[in-house]
């Protein structure tokens, strides 16, 4: 069945199954690697994308319900004042080892900048606990939460 | 690691290591000496490094623009070599690290000498610090050259600063770019001296952001999983859950009625089914309802592999002691006239690497040949590996690497490439395999599961004067290199035989036991292995003397560079001062891989997990810093990874299989999980140590002992959790 979905501001028709999760939609169909693949089962965040500014887990949301919801993904976050923010404290912070869960990280961390300006550490882990990071780079993305933060309401 | 490199014999892995480090100086000098024949030798598009520019040797190309690029000679998996490796460069080729383009080269045994692509065992500054920094000295010697060619001056009078030659009699001075020519035309020289840490560096030392952050950040890195070809087909597979079960029957009709399923590709263990994208890869295999013989194994449970475990320590073993070390009688002698004995049994369980890049890798077979594209920590052998097991010279295939979503270990083996090799023998295009982080979950090589037997004899201080120690479990070194193989695995003892303590009439011995679980190195190797087991039981000869754990330590250490980290975290972590209430701390000491490590924990009880981890602080002496970001990014990272397996790690079989299937049974430390760590360096000039397994080994103990402090358990089988909560 053919869908159009609404990607980073543009509109995408894709012939695919209903039940394909979007994860493999802007992967596989779309051809944008930046949204990773870890688990599958929304355990891990690193498929973590926004719908309607809502950090969701991409592996765990079927095509068939974004329906006229906006996707944005980690390619479109430097365009939005926020997203910048953040990457740039993350490349400040030194967060990044192998960086394969960043993307994720920085999707999660910019829906949560969007909403609450100035986290506290328990704000930030009760939403940053959604994606892991097997290098541990936990401190680091802590730091660069409230470094964003700071960045955000100054600029 | 050294595979692929039957010529050095695998004595010891960190004598080979060593090897390979002592070894390593002569190799980049020469290779493409000859700078009339050296094509550009490392893997820079033809776009971006042209003809004419100059090539000093395999590592590095100057363009013609003056564009400064290097073929990292070891894998990227996150620990850093990208930045560390180019500032080696930097320093002795007097330019910013940030000028470096740093490429990642196809995987090619021989490519740099000596030197191989292998990474693991914290051996990459190691290996890497003469050579790398040679390549960069040399480059600088002719580009020096060149400029006083081209103004008839002597070169001694010259000197290179800031991406130029400068001569200061003259007050001339030439960028790069514009020596390149003339420095392709004219010998390189292969012994550039090299810069001292006495004159003074640059950039070696000095904190240095990464230089891959930005890629990473903004989602256009590419790891092995993001690759894409023209007309690539993607699959994935389910493998016999079963070890050693094999494929029985499949539904491949309506595996086929899928949409996007292409093509059902059945191998003797495993089946994989090829499709369009993931998704109808996915679906087919799910429709495929594979059924499976289940072979010998069928009945392997977790309860029977550990008590074989207990049954294998029961015997005799391989000693592990140095020759002229003391006998087993002498030891026995040692022991009984002892005021006091103390023994203790440790086991450590299987664990999974869990990076977070699933398995994956492209193969196109192809022209009685094969193109790879993968992430691996052996490229070299990696490719060897394929090569054979297609059947075709290796000239046949090529090797691109990948960066890596985590290795830990689990890239160290080729397994995935030569799987993927069998399923796309069989598919007209190439061909994505991706594990499902389910099959990437239960078809590890598992850290070895290991049984430690322990006892110490001691004086009326409670000082060890008797030392005997057997260690039970799987031999990596015995898989690998079976000709070599003499009853000791020299990784499994590491740290081991050779603690930081001065032990008298000290005995260790290896036991092999092999179980149905397959096993191999994962993130901390052997020495970390010891490290839980020494240190968990020098903590308990502490606590039986009445002493303090940071002075008995002390005590028994009598090198001073051991005793300065300990120094160091003492006063860092507040050592001297009671715990905050409803707190404990516990301390560890390890020295191992040329890097001296100590860290102190501090916990609280915690209803869930029965302990919080709130604060760690480590103190260490990796010898030359090269770059101290990198250094508190390892000693963090290695800290949760650790505290990630103490607290929670553990790979379980039933019925033959693996019981856990992804991270909601195989925890992971979360954000909220995760201690402040606070890194102290000491300043040193001494030889470069490793970085990448210290921090996982030193933690695990720390943790324990600290949970010991907290909670009088001592927590001899881990994970800790289990043993709290339970």
């Amino acid at each position: 069945m053919t869908s159009t979905i609404n990607v980073n501001g543009s509109e995408r028709s894709v012939d695919v199954d209903e039940d394909m999760p979007l994860l493999w939609v802007i992967r596989d169909v779309l051809g944008m690697t930046g949204t990773k693949f870890g688990c599958g089962a929304g355990l891990c965040g690193a498929c973590t994308v926004h719908i309607d500014g809502e950090a969701q887990f991409a592996c765990q949301t079927p095509i068939s319900v974004v329906g006229a919801a906006k996707v944005t993904t980690i390619e479109a976050m430097k365009d939005s004042a926020v997203g910048k923010a953040v990457q740039q404290a993350w490349i400040d912070a030194d967060v990044v080892q192998c960086g394969y869960c960043q993307p994720g990280q920085i999707m999660r961390a910019s829906a949560l900048l969007a909403r609450t300006p100035r986290p506290t550490d328990a704000e930030i882990d009760e939403v940053m606990h959604a994606n892991l990071c097997r290098c541990g780079c936990y401190p680091r993305i802590r730091a660069a939460i409230h470094r964003a933060a700071g960045t955000t309401v100054t600029a | 690691m050294m595979r692929g490199e039957p010529t050095i014999a695998p004595i010891s892995r960190r004598a080979m290591l060593r090897a390979a480090a002592v070894a390593a100086p002569a190799l980049v000098i020469g290779i493409c000496f000859d700078p009339a024949s050296a094509a550009p030798a490392n893997a820079a598009p033809a776009a971006t490094a042209p003809p004419a520019g100059f090539a000093p040797n395999a590592m590095l190309t100057i363009d013609q623009a003056g564009a400064i690029a290097l073929a990292l000679p070891k894998t990227e998996m996150g620990q850093g070599v990208y930045t560390a490796l180019a500032m080696l460069v930097a320093e002795e080729l007097e330019v910013d690290p940030q000028a470096i383009r740093v490429d990642i080269p196809d995987g090619e045994t021989g490519r740099f000498g000596k030197l191989d692509q292998g990474t693991g065992g914290s051996t990459s500054i190691r290996e890497c610090w003469e050579p790398v920094r040679q390549a960069g000295a040399n480059a600088r010697a002719a580009l020096i050259a060149a400029a006083a060619a081209q103004w008839k001056v002597a070169a001694a009078d010259c000197h290179a600063e800031a991406g130029r030659v400068i001569h200061p009699a003259s007050k001339r001075s030439a960028p790069y770019a514009a020596l390149v020519a003339t420095a392709a035309r004219l010998p390189v020289p292969d012994k550039a001296p090299l810069k001292t840490a006495a004159a003074g560096f640059k950039v070696i030392g000095k904190p240095q952001h990464r230089l891959d952050s930005h890629a990473k950040v903004n989602g256009t890195a590419e790891y092995g999983i993001d690759v894409r070809l023209p007309g690539m087909k993607i699959a994935t597979l389910a493998q016999s859950p079963v070890f050693g079960g094999t494929l029985a029957t499949i539904d491949e009709a309506a595996a086929m009625k899928v949409k996007g399923v292409r093509q059902i590709v059945r191998m003797a263990d495993a089946v994989a089914v090829v499709g369009d994208h993931y998704w109808a890869a996915r679906k087919g295999l799910d429709a495929l309802a594979p059924t499976w013989r289940d072979g010998d194994n069928a009945t392997a449970a977790q309860a029977a592999i550990v008590a074989g475990y207990a049954k294998a320590a029961k015997g005799a073993g391989a000693s592990a002691m140095d020759e002229g070390g003391p006998d087993a009688a002498t030891v026995g002698k040692a022991l009984s006239g002892a005021v006091k004995r103390v023994g203790a049994i440790y086991e450590q369980p299987f664990l999974a690497h869990a990076p977070m890049e699933p398995g994956n890798c492209v193969v196109h077979v192809k022209d009685g040949g094969c193109e790879i594209w993968t992430g691996t920590q052996v490229p070299g052998s990696a490719r060897e590996e394929a090569a054979k097991a297609l059947g075709v010279p290796i000239e046949k295939v090529a090797l691109h690497n990948r960066l890596m979503g985590g290795g830990f270990g689990r890239r160290l083996e080729a397994d995935y490439v030569i799987r993927a090799i069998e399923v796309a023998k069989r598919v007209q295009a190439p061909v994505k395999l991706i594990w499902s982080r389910e099959e990437d979950l239960q078809h590890d090589l598992y850290r070895p599961f290991y049984r430690d037997e322990i006892e110490a004899g001691l004086d009326a201080g409670g000082k060890p004067v008797a030392w005997t120690h057997k260690i039970a479990g799987s031999s990596i070194m015995a898989r690998l290199y079976p000709d070599y193989f003499k009853g000791v695995d020299s990784d499994a003892v590491d740290g081991s035989v050779t603690t930081p303590y001065e032990l008298p009439a000290q005995r260790v011995e290896f036991i092999r036991h092999e179980t149905a679980v397959p096993t191999s190195w994962w993130r901390g190797v052997g020495g970390a292995r010891s490290a839980f087991v020494i240190e968990s039981f020098i903590d308990e000869l502490a606590h039986e003397a009445g002493a303090d754990p940071i002075a008995y330590r002390r005590a028994l250490a009598g090198d001073p560079r051991a005793r300065a980290v300990l120094d160091l975290v003492a006063e860092k972590s507040g050592w001297g001062t009671p715990a905050p209430a409803g707190r404990a701390r516990g301390v560890a000491l390890i020295h191992t891989w040329d890097t001296y490590m100590a860290q102190v924990v501090e916990v609280e009880k915690d209803p869930e997990n029965g302990v919080r981890v709130v604060k760690v602080t480590a103190a260490v002496d990796c010898g030359q810093p090269v770059n101290p970001l990198g250094i508190a990014a390892q000693v963090e990272g290695g800290v949760i990874f650790g505290l990630t397996a103490a607290m929670f790690g553990e790979v379980t079989i039933a019925n033959g299989r693996v019981e856990q299937s992804n991270f909601h049974d195989y925890r992971l430390l979360r954000i909220n999980e995760s201690p402040t760590i606070a890194t102290h360096i000491v300043p040193s000039d001494q030889a470069v140590g490793g970085m990448g397994e210290p921090p996982v080994a030193t933690i695990m103990p720390a943790l324990a002992n600290a949970v010991f402090a907290l909670t009088g358990k001592r927590v001899r089988k881990l994970p800790i959790v289990k043993a709290l909560v339970a």
